[in-house]
């Protein structure tokens, strides 16, 4: 790992941002559009049972966005060199797979960070709903989501690398196909039966279910967050043993230069 | 001579198409080696194999005496590419792509070196402008002195003058002429312009469909055929076969 290939993958993403209003809005806009419409799907609730707590809905917003943000940074970092014909240079240079994986990695943080803020702020002002109230229990919740988000964010580029450009809307609607799952909004009780055991193998679910247990019985899961843990650690690997599988795939049947049709 | 790429016995199959067909050469330092033939003939996917992009089915590269299948990483970084069928991104600015693709490749005092590429290459007006928005004569310069960034002793230049003028492309030939003298750097250049190859490479390799034809330096080649030129060269051996 050579520090200053990373760093150079950084910067390039990051030139872009401040001069990109799709990248702007990404951070700035979309977070408060979706901390609107559950907020006031909140106020509405409350109308009716005055105990409904901001948190069970907003925190759950906030959350999903942390794991779709962490996503796309992967998938749009990678997209982006496509797009602009560019992975061809990256990969003549001495960089290795990993090096350019971890700095969508670090791209990641970045975002997630701003998002964070963007999104913290807004629901404090506009709902005063603190994100803070989480306490400590924050730091399992933001670790186990961005984790996942970034593998998801590997299971997208994956699909890419096989399917090339043609694929971008299977790989950016990933993440949504997995929501109903993920039991972002309810808890896993309310799915059907048959699929509860799929739901509950997905690291974010377990999550979730913990942030619902902290937020209506102020109990902190820890079988939640060691469950979410260990499926982390399993998804990841699976997920990067796909990704090496692509990108080999890729390289024996001369691909690299095709993905853009 | 040192030989810095040795190629034996190179063949890429596709299903049951072969792209490139048992090809062997070698290239030395300080030479300019064309590689023709028409469209389609293997060109890109044999550079592709050179840079451990495409996997070969069978056979070997070796550059600076290393095999590319074990030390690809280490020998990228004395090696580079250009061509006009990639690009650097559009919406980075000149002097951004060139930063970065400097830290990429390691470069020590890169802002130094970059400025050096800036001065030789004339695009010092062009440093603050996106990439997106150069000409392709502006964009083919800036792609030059990407390549030339960590002082390559090996260049694989594909078709880099396609799309240009015929003076922006004859000044790009004299830097590349240029480059060749002061800095001994050997290229292998694909193009279509027979021209080109008879004004810039020491030798060249006619491949077609993934085979190596002939091989020999222009003036050889035109003998050989007893032809005026290089292109009615080309013209042969593309309709003899
Ligand atoms: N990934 C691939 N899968 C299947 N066939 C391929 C692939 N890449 C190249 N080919 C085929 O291999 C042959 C050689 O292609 P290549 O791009 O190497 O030719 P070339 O000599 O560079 O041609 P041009 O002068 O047009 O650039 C072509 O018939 C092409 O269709
Ligand atoms: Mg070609």
């Amino acid at each position: 790992m050579k520090l200053h290939r990373i760093q150079a993958l950084l910067f390039r993403y990051l030139y872009i941002y401040p001069r990109s209003i799709p990248r702007i809005l990404d951070i700035f806009i979309w977070p408060l559009v979706d901390v609107l419409i559950w907020g006031l799907i909140t106020v509405f609730l409350q109308q009716s049972r005055p105990d409904f707590p901001l948190s069970l809905l907003l925190g759950a917003v906030i959350f999903w966005d942390f794991i779709l943000r962490a996503q796309q940074a992967v998938t749009i970092s990678f997209m982006e060199e496509i797009w602009e014909r560019n992975l061809f240079n990256i990969f003549v240079t001495p960089i290795r797979l990993y090096e350019f994986l971890f700095a969508t990695f670090l791209v990641g943080i970045v975002r997630i960070t701003l998002i964070g803020i963007s999104l913290g702020v807004s629901s404090f002002i506009l709902f005063n709903f603190n994100l803070f109230s989480f306490g400590f229990y924050l730091v399992p919740f933001v670790i186990n989501f961005f984790i996942f988000g970034w593998i998801l964010g590997l299971l997208a580029t994956a699909i890419l690398l096989r399917f090339g450009q043609s694929a971008q809307v299977i790989a950016f609607a990933f993440t949504t196909f997995l929501q109903p799952l993920i039991a972002v909004f309810y808890p896993v009780s309310a799915l059907p039966k048959f699929i509860q055991p799929i739901a509950l193998a997905i690291p974010a679910t377990q999550v979730f279910e913990g942030m619902r247990m902290v937020i209506l019985q102020n109990k902190f899961p820890m079988h939640n967050f060691i469950m979410a843990g260990i499926l982390n650690i399993i998804w990841f690997i699976i997920a990067i043993n796909i990704l090496y599988k692509m990108f080999n795939y890729v390289i024996e049947n001369g691909k690299l230069l095709k993905l853009v049709d | 001579m040192l030989s810095l790429l040795e190629v034996k016995n190179l063949t890429k199959t596709f299903g049951t198409f072969t792209a490139v067909d048992n090809i062997s050469f070698s290239l030395s330092e300080g030479e300019i080696l064309g590689f023709i033939g028409p469209n389609g003939a293997g060109k890109t996917t044999t550079i592709q194999m050179l840079l451990g992009l495409i996997k070969p089915t069978s056979g070997s590269v070796f550059i600076f005496g290393k095999d590319m299948a074990k030390y690809r990483n280490e020998v990228l970084s004395e090696v580079n590419f250009s061509s006009a069928y990639v690009s650097l991104p559009g919406n980075l600015k000149v002097w951004e792509n060139l930063y970065t693709f400097a830290r990429l490749y390691g470069v020590k005092k890169y802002k130094e070196r970059v400025s050096e590429l800036v001065e030789f290459f004339e695009i010092g007006s062009l440093f603050n402008k996106m990439y997106g928005s150069l000409s392709s004569g502006q964009a083919t310069r800036v792609n030059l002195a990407k390549a030339l960034l960590n002082k390559p002793k090996l260049l694989f230049l594909d078709e880099p003058t396609a799309s240009l003028d015929p003076d922006i492309a004859d000044r790009t030939r004299k830097f590349l002429k240029q480059i060749q003298i002061e800095q001994g750097i050997a290229i292998l250049y694909t193009t279509h312009n027979m021209m080109e190859v008879e004004e810039l490479c020491n030798r060249a390799i006619f491949i077609n469909e993934g085979k190596i034809i002939t091989q020999g330096t222009p003036n050889k080649l035109i003998k050989k055929y007893g032809l005026q030129d290089l292109n009615e060269v080309f013209i042969k051996i593309a309709r003899d076969i």
